[in-house]
């Protein structure tokens, strides 16, 4: 009886730490970032890493570390990116969640998840191949591989994100609010405008951050889609290199330990700490909703 | 009686807004539908650029033939058989890993701070950039733990970055297992494992498939992680060691897109790739699609 009862206390210390591993993995990944910035941030300073200027670490005689352009490429791809994934998302999760037939949603949902299958790389290939010669022909320019082109392959990307977290949201909004509006004369359409669109609104805000999140970390597709120039972007027909393709680029090529391998680690950690901080807002969000819910 | 409306005039103007609200009403479900028709039509052509391209190129010499003359003839063999190793490595890693993890929230955890901080560790690593994974996957597995660039790094690198996935769909698998289940097994006298081992994770197993399956879908997709942990730009011979390093799909399409010294020769080849790539990560995603389909039905009974 007793050797039971140490057996299982075993077992469930077992599971407690494997539970914990996921913590541990987490703050591992923060302690190596900031572990390797360190010595890029004694020698170049916190400030080198935002002041104006590019970013060119291997200048001869006189580097720069400035990634004020590269977070500013990064921002442009993500917000453009929300532009069109929001809207459309939230309208296609509105539709599947109050207007479609249940059986639709069961064709529509899978298929919306294939979306979500398809490999960034493979984004990236059809920006390359298929977006960025109608980008050109449409604004009659040289090239169709600029932050345009990023922000629409990578709202594509956020699409399905946003589309099932909203979905989630809006059934979740309790049947009695669409009962007591329909009850009072509202049509269906004005019941989703006015009573389930707004109640669901903090949950379609947290799934579109969760979506900003997925934008800003993305990677391959960015990185051969948006041109990866370094000068700062006048406009959206620009080039420009995001932080997650600035490492992609050039991570294969330093020796490591170098000055340069490790300001890169910097650009992974402030990569890191910005989408930590919008994954955590749209937690906290969630978690209010909930709540409320 | 100026300034007064006659009743059969109201009656009327009420009419009318009755009529427009529901005008209204269909102009914007057709609206809401038009967006839905975006989304599909938008992958479509995805999808349809990809196969139209891909397939004219697929024969059975390209899915088993080294690439040659410089990767602008021959196959993509090494790519497949090292995107399969590669995987498999994620797979074992993050699988016994995830499904611990799954059975410790769903079964054993007590609602509390330990809970709460697993929970928010899981979606805040779901939400860290592939990227990220690879500079962590360097730091810890390349350099520290000394792998080297190898199928072993890359491998466990993708593993960390599944295993939010694989945990999400474990647990979702244990919470569709009735409460009853679990009631049953306690009062006849079963200690919490044995109830857990013998009633709760039989029926729980299909959907735990299904998060292992999506978890290696996304694995065998991903580029990022393994830029700098293992993936080679050309090895015409497959991986012999868990520390010898390999080709894979998603990097063999990224070097023959935008690496390869003649990328017009090469273009039909990418289409190729990533037609093959597609269906390979297709086929995992329906398998996993269709087994949920079945396991949610038998609890629905």
């Amino acid at each position: 009886m007793q050797l039971h009862k140490l057996r299982e206390r075993a077992i469930r210390l077992f599971f407690l730490l494997c539970g914990l591993i996921s913590i541990f993995i987490l703050l591992g990944i923060f302690y190596t970032l900031l572990n390797n910035s360190i010595p890029a941030l004694r020698e170049v300073g916190i400030t080198g890493f935002f002041t104006t200027g590019l970013w060119r670490p291997t200048a001869f005689g006189a580097p720069q570390f400035s990634t004020l352009n590269l977070i500013l490429g990064t921002f442009m791809v993500g917000t453009g990116a929300l532009v069109i994934a929001v809207p459309l998302g939230v309208a296609c999760a509105a539709y599947l969640a109050e207007v479609a037939s249940s059986r639709e949603r069961e064709i529509f949902k899978p298929i919306i998840e294939i979306l979500a299958g398809i490999p960034s790389v493979v984004l990236g290939f059809f920006g390359l191949v298929v977006l960025a010669p109608l980008i050109a022909r449409i604004f009659n320019i040289p090239s169709g591989i600029n932050a345009m082109n990023g922000a629409v392959l990578v709202g594509i990307m956020a699409l399905p994100t946003v589309v099932s977290l909203a979905e989630d949201a809006i059934t979740a909004v309790p049947q009695e609010y669409r009962h007591a509006s329909l009850a009072l004369g509202a049509t269906r359409w004005q019941t989703i405008r006015n009573v389930t669109i707004p109640a669901a609104l903090s949950g379609i805000i947290a799934a579109s951050m969760l979506g900003m999140g997925r934008a800003i970390g993305e990677t391959m597709t960015v990185l051969m889609a948006t041109g990866n120039a370094l000068a700062m972007p006048g406009s959206f027909l620009d080039p420009v290199r995001t932080l997650s393709a600035n490492i992609a680029i050039e991570m294969g090529e330093v020796p490591r330990g170098s000055l340069h391998f490790h300001s890169l680690f910097m650009v992974g950690l402030i990569l890191f700490l910005i989408t930590f901080f919008i994954n955590m807002l749209a937690d906290i969000i969630f978690e209010r909703y909930r709540r409320r819910a | 009686m100026a300034g007064t409306e006659s009743p059969k005039n109201a009656m009327s103007l009420s009419q009318r807004a009755h009529r427009n609200k529901y005008r209204e009403e269909k102009l914007a479900f057709l609206l809401l539908r038009i967006s839905l028709g975006a989304a599909m039509f938008i992958l479509l052509v995805i999808l349809f650029d990809i196969a139209s391209k891909g397939l004219g190129v697929i024969n059975w010499e390209f899915l088993s033939r080294m690439p040659h003359s410089g990767m602008t003839k021959g196959g993509i063999y090494p790519a497949i058989v090292g995107t399969f190793y590669v995987t498999i490595i994620a797979a074992l890693f993050a699988v016994p890993l995830g499904i611990t993890t799954a059975i410790f929230l769903n079964e054993y955890a007590i609602r509390g701070l330990i809970t709460n901080l697993i929970r928010t560790a899981l979606r805040n690593l779901s939400g860290v950039p592939s990227i990220v994974f690879g500079l962590f996957g360097v730091a810890l597995f390349v350099q520290y733990l000394g792998f080297g660039v190898s199928l072993l790094a890359a491998g466990m690198t993708l593993g960390l970055l599944t295993l939010p996935v694989t945990v999400t769909a474990a647990e979702e698998a244990l919470k569709a297992v009735p409460q009853s289940y679990r009631e049953g097994g306690l009062a006849l006298g079963a200690t919490k494992w044995q109830m857990v081992r013998s009633l709760v994770l039989p029926p729980a197993f299909p959907g735990m498939l299904t998060g292992v399956i999506l978890g290696l879908a996304r694995a065998a997709g991903e580029t990022a992680p393994i830029l700098f942990t293992g993936a080679a730009f050309f090895l015409p011979f497959l991986p012999d060691s868990l520390f010898s390093q390999f080709m894979a799909l998603p990097y063999h399409l990224f070097v023959l897109a935008t690496q390869h010294h003649d990328i017009t020769a090469v273009r039909p080849l990418a289409y190729g790739t990533a037609f093959v790539l597609l269906v390979l990560v297709f086929l995992l995603n329906l398998g996993a699609i269709m087994l949920r389909y079945r396991f949610r039905r038998r609890f629905q009974r």
